[in-house]
Order: structure tokens, then sequence, then C-alpha cells
């Protein structure tokens, strides 16, 4: 059974129709890479999966809840599902701790002490256990992606989301990010990454995605993908990047 | 001679000094909460609540401190079954007038705070409550910080005009112990510094709170 199952998705800014009709399934476990040009519609995609973006008509269903329904409680939903931003969005006036354990402590209610020991041991997990007490101001941007990671892990979630968690790096910090989420995937995280490491995608990808103009045109897993696109659209995108 | 009778005075200039921050003390803590409640109004997304702040904002911002003051000591006053003191009508009114000021500023400090951070709490499932008391409004008052102690000096010295309705504040005292004493030139010279130095000392405390949250 998939976790995630978008229905004729559509998705309006005023008049500007950016989803246009979007059908998808992702399993459990699976890691689903999401590419295309720029402007085709793929954070979009991607934020209408946490409801980030409010869903102008279809139908998306997180772990068998249907969050366009009116009556679903939409911050249960948010919490088991992640996200990572392309800028990071850390708290700037918390600590590395702080911006972790938030999220715990607020909505989960968890005790501070429970919170801080998942807090240290997700820190070790992405390698930055000695910046516990620092300000997002003090670490460099691969440093605050890994912590933004760190944060969102905090919740426990069964869902990650990625928008473009590289591009705002300098080329020698992506490494290290990619590292952290290529680990992630080993460890059976249902991810939904929107990226233009095709590298990642090729290596880690279960499937990719090609969007276009607001379509899903092309999906297939990675090698068949890269290696023989059906689309002219897709071609003309894969011999610009790759 | 003369420097009894201007000791003399200046209990008299304490005591009205002490009404002058009793009033600014309590109108402006009053302002702030107004403030913050009309600027959530302003930005909230229901249109009717945002049009109520918006008259609110323009109604205050569109007329004199002391008409306002005038409406609702006298204008107020005359109607039945309300009734306060000079006092209370001076704090209502500093309140009311730092508070469609405030609601500005606030809006303004809560606007200017990157979508992505609002995004990134929700995303966590923080409720739009919890987003504002643990991510935005920190922020945003670590920014505003200097705006408002501008206000908050701007106001220290509204209520100056009190005591046009009576009220026996610091400048109620200087006009009372020139008068008596015909002293008007040294009477107001250290009416004058009193205002300067505690509005002085305002500004220390907020370099201070500034220096210790902004930088964070
Ligand atoms: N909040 C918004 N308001 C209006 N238009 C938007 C908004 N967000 C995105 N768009 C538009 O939607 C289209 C798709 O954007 P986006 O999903 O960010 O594309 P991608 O992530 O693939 O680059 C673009 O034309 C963009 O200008
Ligand atoms: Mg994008």
């Amino acid at each position: 059974m998939s976790i995630i199952t978008v229905k004729n998705l559509k998705k309006s800014f005023g008049n500007l129709e950016v989803l246009k009709n979007i059908n998808a399934e992702i399993k459990e476990r699976e890691v689903v890479c999401v590419i295309g040009p720029s402007g085709s519609g793929k954070s979009t995609f991607l934020r209408c999966l946490n409801r980030l973006e409010e869903i102008t008509d279809g139908h998306v269903i997180i772990d068998g809840q249907d969050i366009t329904d009116p009556k679903v409680k939409i911050n249960e939903v948010r919490q088991e599902v992640g996200m990572v931003f392309q800028q990071f969005n850390l708290f700037p006036h918390k600590t590395v701790m702080e911006n972790i354990t938030l999220a715990p402590m607020k909505v989960r209610s968890s005790s501070k002490d429970e919170a801080g020991t998942k807090a240290l041991e997700l820190l070790d997990k992405v390698g930055l256990r000695e910046k516990a007490e620092s300000y997002p101001e003090q670490l460099s941007g691969g440093q605050k992606q890994r912590v933004a990671i760190a944060r969102a892990l905090a919740m426990e979630p069964k869902i990650m989301l990625f928008d473009e968690p590289t591009s705002a790096l300098d080329p020698e910090m992506v490494g290290d990010v990619l590292e952290v989420m290529k680990q992630l995937a080993k460890e059976g995280m249902t991810m939904v990454v929107v990226t233009h490491e095709m590298g990642f995608a090729r290596e880690v990808g279960d499937r990719v995605l090609f969007m276009d103009g607001g379509y899903i045109m092309e999906e297939n897993v990675p090698s068949e993908l890269f290696n023989n696109p059906t689309h002219e659209r897709t071609k003309a995108f894969l011999s610009k990047v790759l | 001679m003369r420097v009894d009778i201007i000791s003399a005075a200046f209990p008299y200039l304490m005591k009205g000094l002490q009404v002058t921050l009793y009033i600014f003390i309590i109108a402006i803590i009053i302002g702030f909460i107004i403030g913050l409640v009309v600027a959530l109004l302003r930005l909230a997304p229901i249109k009717p609540l945002n049009w109520i702040a918006l008259i609110f904002i323009n109604a205050i911002r569109g007329t004199p401190f002391l008409v306002q003051l005038f409406f609702i000591y006298f204008g107020l006053n005359s109607l039945p079954f309300i009734s306060f003191n000079s006092t209370t009508a001076g704090i209502i009114t500093v309140a009311i007038n730092a508070g469609a000021y405030f609601a500005e500023i606030i809006r303004a400090g809560i606007q200017s705070i990157d979508r992505g951070q609002s995004e990134a709490a929700r995303s966590l499932g923080l409720t739009g409550f919890q987003n504002m008391y643990h991510i935005v409004l920190p922020q945003a008052f670590r920014r505003m910080l200097p705006t408002i102690t501008n206000q908050s000096i701007i106001s220290l010295k509204d209520t100056s005009l009190l005591s046009v309705i009576g009220i026996a504040d610091l400048t109620q005292q200087g006009e009372i112990q020139s008068s008596a004493t015909f002293e008007a030139f040294k009477i107001w010279l250290i009416v004058g510094i009193i205002y300067f130095i505690v509005i002085y000392l305002l500004t220390l405390i907020a370099n201070f709170l500034e220096r210790r949250f902004v930088l964070r």
C-alpha cells in the first residue's frame, strides 16, 4: 500500500495554474527523486504534500489521511512528514539544541531530557554533536542543512520531503549533506527529494519523476529514465544537466 | 533664599514625576497589549477583523492626541453609565494612542520575518499560535526594539499633555510651582532636565536590552 497517494492534484496561484493534473503513488521506504526545469512546479508539488500550499483541487492522501479534507487535523499529519528546505530555515534565535528539541517538546510533549538525549543522538548521526550549543549563524551552510535534517528527524516522521537541499550550498559542502541523506535512505526512510543532483538521483533514488509545465511528464527507475528517456522534453532537459 | 525656594519646589516636582511615571508605565503596558492584539487582527486571515484593526489605527493616527484626550475625558464621560476620573482617562488615552502606533510597528515587525521561518515551524507540526509565540514574535520583537523605544519616548512626552485635564503630573506640578515661586525660568529648566533624564534612562535600558538580545 502507498504511504502517499496523489490524485488529480491541481494547484493555482490566482490565475496561474502551476500544477495541472498530478497523479503519483509513493510506497513506504521508497526514495523518489523529482527533477525538472526551474518553474516546472516541483516545489509546489512537494509543498502540497504537507499542505504548506493550499490545494486547489484533487486529493493528497498521506498515510491513509486525505489532507484535502478540511476536517483533517493537519498539524498531526505534519508531525509525520518532515521537511527540509533549500534555505535551511533554522530558527536564528535558538541554539542548535533548541532548534531540534522545540517541536518534540511543544508538539509531542516530550520532556526536556528526553528531547535533549534524542537531539544529541541525531547530532551524532549528522556529525555535529559539538555544535549543540552553537547558534545557526555560527555554522556553515552544510552544517546548517544537516542540523535542519536533524530537526526534522527529531519528530520521528514517517516521510521526509527535501526541496533542493543542496542547491544553496558551496560545492564542497554538498557531499556531507548527501551522505546524511543516503544514510537515511539506507535506513528505510520514505523520501521525496526535489534535486538537481543527478548523481544522487541515479544512485539513491528508487524512482525518478520528471516534471515539466505542471505535469509529471515521465517517471521511471533511474537507470531507465536517465539512459532511455522517452519524452522529447525529458531528453532535452537531461542533455542540459548531464 | 532663592535656592530655598527651588529646593522647596523640588519635592512637588518629584511627586509629579511619580504620577507621570505611574501613568506612563501602566499605559505603555496596556498600549503594548493593544498593539499586539490589533497587529494580529490586522494580519488575521479574516477580512472584517483586518478592517476593524485598520479603522482603529487610522482613527488614532488621523486625530490629534489632545482631541483624543478630550473625547475620552469629556466626551465619553458625558455619556450615561460611564464615569471615570482624570487619571483613568489619561491612562486610557495614552494606552490607546500608543496602541495604534505599536500595532503598526508590530505588524511591520511580524511581516519582516522570512516566511521560511513559519513554514519550517508549521512543517514540524507547530500550531499557528505556537509558531507566533515561539518563532515569529521573539524574532520580530528583537528587530522592533529600537522603534518600540522611540514610540515609548513619544508616549512619555505625550503624558505632559494630561496636565490640561488636571492630572498632577510633572508638567502640572511645574506649572503650579512656577506660578507659586515666580521662578519660571528655573522651574521649567528643572522640569525639562527631569524629563530628559528619565528619557535618557529609558534609552539606556533599551540599549542594554538591544545588546543583550538583538545580536541573537
Ligand atoms: N506563492 C506563489 N505565488 C505565485 N506564484 C507562485 C508562487 N509559488 C510559486 N509560484 C509560481 O509557480 C511556478 C512553479 O514554481 P515552483 O513550484 O517553485 O517551481 P520549481 O520548484 O520547479 O522551480 C512558477 O511559475 C512560480 O513563479
Ligand atoms: Mg523549487
